[in-house]
């Protein structure tokens, strides 16, 4: 197989001493859409920084489309695009010029940058903003604006460190169709995100990064299959009483008409409807209490810790 | 990068450094003009004219060239310490770093912005300057050589000094302390044989002297040291001053953690 990202024994100490990275291994597929996911100080945006050059790793390999970040770090960057979590473009400028700008640093001539400039800024649905200085743009378009310009010279490997954040649902969700569909033309997408159903809906393959460490690297199926149980909010059309329970199911009272019922793997939920029934109460509308990937999350955590 | 992608880059961080300071022209190229109108009025006509003959030409002849290069080089290192230190406090300098553009190209992008911006401002002053004196030029090359070799000089300078710099205040410390003091003292206003022996001997250690000196002789024909030294000298400072701020940029020192 082909990897679009391969780190072996990747290190990070900072000067203060901090072990931001503790011998970390990865590989992400050619053509995958990949989540990192980790709680605030984890090790993500380090791990980022290393395989774009912002950081200077202590140990370890790194290598992009197989080349060797070592061996010939500019040709590994012409592969990657970045789009990191902080806006990093002058506000004073203008979109067009930073477009431009970007793309002559990769070596592309004025005239292919322009095309590619509105092809873009047409997709990400910034062309009437195009002549408009960076800092009269909403958070959301800067966002964009960051996607376009990671964009610029066409890499094969897209990397995106929480590039949702501050953007409404509507963008978001143009944002997703926008990653799906250059996902599905061929380029490999790797994405921090601390929106875990963004995970759920968009990726195939997680890893989990906690204190330095790779807590688990598998399919997002994979990862979803080993949930134990699963937590449903059931509304009820009569009033609650207020002790209730049901033979092998465990019951949360939350108010006089709602309640919490954990689901082990392999229980009927229809059981506890019927039995529920017997009891004069009818469900009127049920639904997960939070995202499953979530649950496994904190789980994975807790357990690493 | 191929040859041609690097040129391409060049020429794109040669287009954004430029446009930056001739979109703020009248922060950038007039104040230089206001300036340097004021001294050749002040120091040149009003005081020059009673001190009569300095280093066998008028006084006021003596300090224009001095004062030109002055000109060059508080432009050349206020052009790219701004640009470059600006560049990491907003991280739009995080661009270049993660393109694959090669540190050689940054270096004389930021280098070509504060050396274009050195020589407009000097020919702005020379047409101030020949309002208040008839110049004529001794030696065309070595004025062109000076002025190139001094931009480029301070330039890079400017981009040491951004690169260690954490705030805007830090910009201005060199700028305020180092230069402004080595250019006074560097025989802007005054010939070295005025000084005694001693700070005569202490300001060969003072690299405007061989740039003012060497701009002078280019002017007039007359300098307070050998021309080909002073050549040799400020060779000798951009020669280090490349390699250290390649070195910076190589190591990544203040700019990737």
């Amino acid at each position: 197989m082909s990897y679009a990202l391969e780190i072996e024994g990747l290190e990070k100490v900072y000067a203060n001493g901090l072990q931001a990275l503790k011998g970390i291994d990865l590989r992400v597929a050619q053509g995958d859409f990949f989540a990192l996911l980790g709680p605030n100080g984890a090790g993500k945006s380090t791990t980022i920084g290393v395989i774009c050059s912002l950081v200077n790793k202590t140990a370890g390999t790194v290598r992009v489309n197989g080349v060797d970040i070592d061996a010939d770090f500019p040709r590994a960057k012409r592969h990657l695009g970045v789009v990191p979590q902080e806006f990093n473009f002058n506000v004073f400028e203008t979109v067009e010029d930073i477009l431009i700008h970007q793309a002559g640093y990769y070596g592309i001539p004025l005239k292919t940058a322009l095309e590619r400039i509105d092809t873009y800024l047409a997709k990400l649905g910034l062309l009437e903003k195009r002549k408009t200085r960076a800092r009269m743009l909403s958070g959301g378009m800067k966002r964009r604006l960051m996607i376009a310009r990671a964009l610029i010279h066409e890499p094969s490997v897209l990397i995106l460190d929480e590039p949702t954040a501050g953007v409404d649902i509507e963008m978001r969700r143009s944002m997703y169709d926008f990653l799906r569909e250059i996902n599905e033309a061929g380029t490999t997408i790797i994405l921090t995100t601390h929106y875990l159903e963004e995970a759920e809906s968009l990726c195939r393959n997680i890893a989990i990064i906690n204190h330095g460490e790779i807590v688990t690297n598998t399919s997002i199926k994979n990862l979803l299959r080993e949930l134990h149980c699963e937590t449903f909010i059931l509304d009820s059309r009569q009033a609650l009483p207020e002790t209730l329970t049901v033979d092998g199911f465990e019951l949360t009272r939350v108010d006089d008409y709602c309640l919490e019922a954990q689901i082990e793997q392999g229980q009927d939920l229809a059981e506890l409807m019927s039995q529920l029934h017997e009891r004069g109460i009818s469900i009127l509308s049920m639904r997960n209490r939070e995202n499953r990937l979530e649950q496994m999350f904190v789980s994975l955590l807790e357990q690493a810790s | 990068m191929t040859a041609y992608e690097q040129w391409v880059a060049l020429l794109t961080l040669m287009r954004k450094e430029v446009r930056r300071y001739t979109r703020i022209w009248s922060q950038t190229l007039l104040p230089s003009a206001i300036t340097m109108s004021l001294y050749f009025l002040i120091f040149g006509s009003l005081i020059g004219s009673r001190i009569g003959e300095m280093g066998g030409v008028s006084y006021m002849e003596f300090v224009v060239p001095g004062l030109i290069m002055m000109a060059i080089v508080t432009n050349s290192y206020a052009n790219v310490v701004s640009s470059f230190f600006g560049s990491k406090f907003n991280n739009s300098i995080e661009e270049l770093l993660v393109s694959p553009t090669p540190n050689h190209i940054i270096l004389l992008g930021f280098v070509s912005g504060g050396v274009s911006r050195g020589m407009l401002v000097a020919v702005i002053v020379t047409i101030v300057a020949s309002l208040f004196v008839d110049l004529n030029i001794h030696s065309y090359l070595v004025v062109v050589a000076v002025v190139a070799l001094t931009s480029i000089l301070f330039s890079l300078c400017g981009l040491i000094n951004a690169v260690f710099a954490n705030t805007f205040d830090d910009i201005n410390i060199v700028p305020t302390f180092v230069l402004t003091p080595l250019t006074y003292l560097g025989g802007v206003f005054y010939s070295l044989e005025l000084l005694p022996d001693f700070w005569a001997t202490v300001s060969q250690a003072n690299p405007l002297v061989y740039v003012v000196n060497a701009f002078r002789f280019g002017v007039l024909g007359v300098s307070d040291v050998s021309v080909g030294f002073a050549f040799i000298m400020i060779g000798a400072f951009t020669l280090v001053a490349y390699f250290y701020a390649a070195h910076l940029l190589r190591t990544g020192r203040r700019l990737r953690t």
